[in-house]
């Protein structure tokens, strides 16, 4: 099958090359790709559609050096009604790599875009380009010795745009964990080739953009994110004052119905700061039990193994005497709540770690901020896997942050997998706490270059999806190929929440030619 | 050879957290060092795919516990050949230019906006040195 859409749906070929000459007159005719192996590089290589009719495919891409080129070429294809699709480093393996949502649009790829702005010790500010990423913005602290960490996801090669774009999440501490959280102010082209800026960077001559995310008047941030409204040329985060110390600690919890008190705790714990870094909670005797094991097997097999039956670490960044009083302080609350309660004291370090103490760590270098690939490893083959996929699409409920509300989304999960046992579902959900106030699960649906294996995922999925949502968990994102089975779930009032939301596409961009069908939200003329 | 790199990435980041009038230095990524030494290699094309590899490649094909991309070819081919790439004899451009723009198992394909054309040659003239 080819790898590039021949031209975008509803352009004739002649209007389509007019564009592309356009564009080229304003990006340079080298940072144009029409040819169809170049553009076979914006493939989504984790596609679960690879090389099916409906694989989602670009035509073209342009890749701009300046808000000013985005803004050029934003003009012309709103005049040509060109579809163009985004991305700053279109990493987004496993939720739609670089490939646009509807096949034939055009991807604007600002990767080029790749400047630090501005980046403040003082006030642990940065204002970046689309194209930075995790690995440039870390590189950048590290050859001028600033005092600032980063708050990373998995894979340090993505943008710290794009992902906040598409509202992932990390694991420092909870205010930058949240990459969309952690923003403030943007600039941002409008599908006419307006640019605006939001919060103080409306003012001209204000000097606190990255400072005060608000400014005045309504706040229009959120609107741009998992959108379609609007291209991103420039975007603030906060940054994490470097801390001089680091502490983990586990507790561990050796009846089933303790799980209720233990996440209670450390909820507590959480919002009152007794507690820093990333909380992970985990079950080893459920991984050994398998999925749906009953609560008194579980006790037994932890019994037999003088293993706990949960466990929950915290990790404290601070200075070394504050990490101790507060893991102190932490112990004795879970040990008031939870009778039988143990504790393990964790790794702990003075920072800056050395070069070693960091190469030592492997993927955990994200709780220090340190970007890298390792979590690659998932799929990969190694000494234990030798069956490697194609990659895979993460199916990403939300689900509260409570004992009861783990064991019953828990429960779902498990009857699911039964129910469609013939899918061969392989599920064993744990709670990852990336956002402050929810848990979400990461259930990864393995791809593979293998057109019957996908559609029997993609089937699995689909239905897991609507199981979910019967039981009210929802995804907090995912792949192009489920936009709008999961945008169908979010049905409150008939759908009131997408209709609002094609309000608002109709009204900022008439002619549909950012992103469509990104999150379910198409334009007018694409609608069904 | 190797001991010597360190001391050099050492003086680079003192050198530049000094220009900051500061004593900090955050970790480097990791790998902290690479498996060839820059300056071991006398051909600029080849110096500058070096770079490349440190930039593009070496986060899952370094020399370093953990790398997905090393673990992958040392489980693949068993030590026959060596599972770091860099240490590879048997490499063609061909084969350099495939996996780049091709990818294969959970390694995706790379952008021309990411690895252009001149930096793949680059990549590919160090890949493929004469050792
Ligand atoms: C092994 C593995 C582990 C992962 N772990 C994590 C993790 O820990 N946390 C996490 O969050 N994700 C994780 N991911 C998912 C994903 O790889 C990352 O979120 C990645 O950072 C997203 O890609 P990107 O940064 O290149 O964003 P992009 O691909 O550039 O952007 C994502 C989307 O946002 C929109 N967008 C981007 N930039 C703009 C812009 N300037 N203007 C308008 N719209 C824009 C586009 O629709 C685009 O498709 C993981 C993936 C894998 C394969």
């Amino acid at each position: 099958m080819a790898g590039a859409a021949a031209t975008p749906p509803g352009v004739s070929e002649a209007v389509f090359a007019d564009a592309l000459n356009r564009f080229a007159g304003v990006v340079g005719a080298e940072n144009v790709y029409s040819e169809e192996e170049d553009v076979a590089l914006y493939r989504d290589a984790y596609s679960p559609l690879w090389d099916e009719r409906e694989e989602k495919l670009a035509s073209a891409a342009v890749a701009p050096a300046s808000a000013e080129e985005v803004q050029a070429v934003a003009r012309i294809a709103n005049e040509l009604r060109i579809p163009l699709y985004p991305v700053s480093t279109g990493r987004n393996l496993g939720y739609g790599g670089s490939a646009p949502v509807l096949s034939g649009s055009v991807v604007l790829d600002l990767k080029r875009m790749n400047r630090i702005l501005d980046i403040s010790e003082r006030d642990a500010t940065v204002l970046v380009e689309p194209g930075v990423s995790y690995f440039d913005l870390y590189r950048h602290i590290v050859d001028n010795g600033l005092k600032l960490w980063i708050d990373c996801p998995d894979p340090g090669w993505g943008s710290v745009i794009g992902n906040a774009m598409d509202r992932g999440g990390g694991v420092t501490t909870g205010a930058y964990r949240d990459h969309f959280g952690s923003h403030c102010g943007m600039e941002v082209v409008l599908a006419d080739g307006d640019i605006i800026r939001t919060g103080m960077g409306a003012m001209p001559g204000a000097n606190t953009w990255q400072q005060n995310r608000y400014g005045y008047g309504p706040w229009v941030d959120g609107i741009f994110s998992q959108s379609n409204y609007g291209i991103v040329t420039k975007m603030g985060f906060w940054l994490m004052p470097a801390p001089d110390a680091y502490l983990s600690g586990t507790i561990a919890a050796h009846r089933h119905q303790d799980v209720i008190p233990l996440i209670d705790v450390m909820n507590r714990l959480e919002n009152i700061g007794a507690f820093t870094g990333y909380p992970q909670v985990g079950s080893p005797v459920l991984f050994q039990a398998g999925a749906g094991a009953a609560p008194e097997e579980l006790e037994a097999q932890a019994r037999a193994s003088g293993q706990p039956v949960w466990t929950c670490r915290l990790q404290f960044y601070g200075g070394r005497k504050v990490n101790e009083a507060q893991w102190e302080y932490c112990q004795e609350q879970f040990a008031a709540a939870i009778p039988g309660a143990t504790f393990q004291r964790g790794e702990e370090y003075d920072l800056p770690l050395t070069p070693e103490q960091a190469e030592a760590l492997g993927t955990e270098k994200v709780s220090f901020g340190i970007p890298n690939l390792g979590r690659f490893s998932i799929g990969a083959r190694s000494e234990f896997n030798d069956m490697p996929t194609s990659g895979h699409v993460w199916f990403s409920p939300i689900l509260p942050r409570t004992g009861e509300g783990l064991l019953a989304a828990q429960k779902v999960l498990f009857e699911a997998a039964e129910q469609l046992k013939p899918y061969n579902l392989s599920v064993l959900p744990m709670p990852f706490a990336n956002w402050q106030r929810t848990f979400i699960f990461l259930i990864n649906f393995p791809i593979y270059r293998d057109k019957d294996a996908n559609r029997q995922t993609r089937e699995a999925f689909r239905k897991l999806v609507k199981i979910c949502a019967e039981n009210g968990l929802g995804e907090y994102r995912t792949a192009p190929a489920f936009m709008n089975d999961v945008g169908d779930t979010y049905s409150f009032n008939d759908h009131a929440l997408r209709r609002f939301h094609e309000r608002l596409k109709d009204a900022v961009d008439p002619n549909g030619i950012l992103s469509a069908g990104r999150y379910g939200v198409w334009p007018r003329h694409l609608r069904t | 050879m190797r001991y010597a790199l360190i001391c050099l990435s050492a003086f680079a980041v003192c050198g530049a957290a000094l220009a900051q009038g500061a004593d900090y230095a955050p970790p480097p990524m990791s790998p902290i060092q690479p498996a060839v030494d820059p300056a071991s290699l006398s051909d600029p094309a080849q110096r500058r795919g070096h770079e490349v590899f440190g930039k593009w490649c070496s986060a899952c094909h370094g020399d370093a516990p953990g790398m997905p991309g090393t673990q992958a070819l040392e489980a693949k081919y068993g030590g026959q050949i060596p599972a770091l790439v860099e240490e590879r004899a048997d490499l063609t451009p061909e084969l350099v230019e495939f996996y780049v723009r091709n990818g294969i198992s959970v390694m995706p394909h790379f952008r021309k906006t990411e690895i252009s054309d001149a930096d793949l040659d680059d990549l590919s003239a160090y890949l493929t040195r004469d050792r």
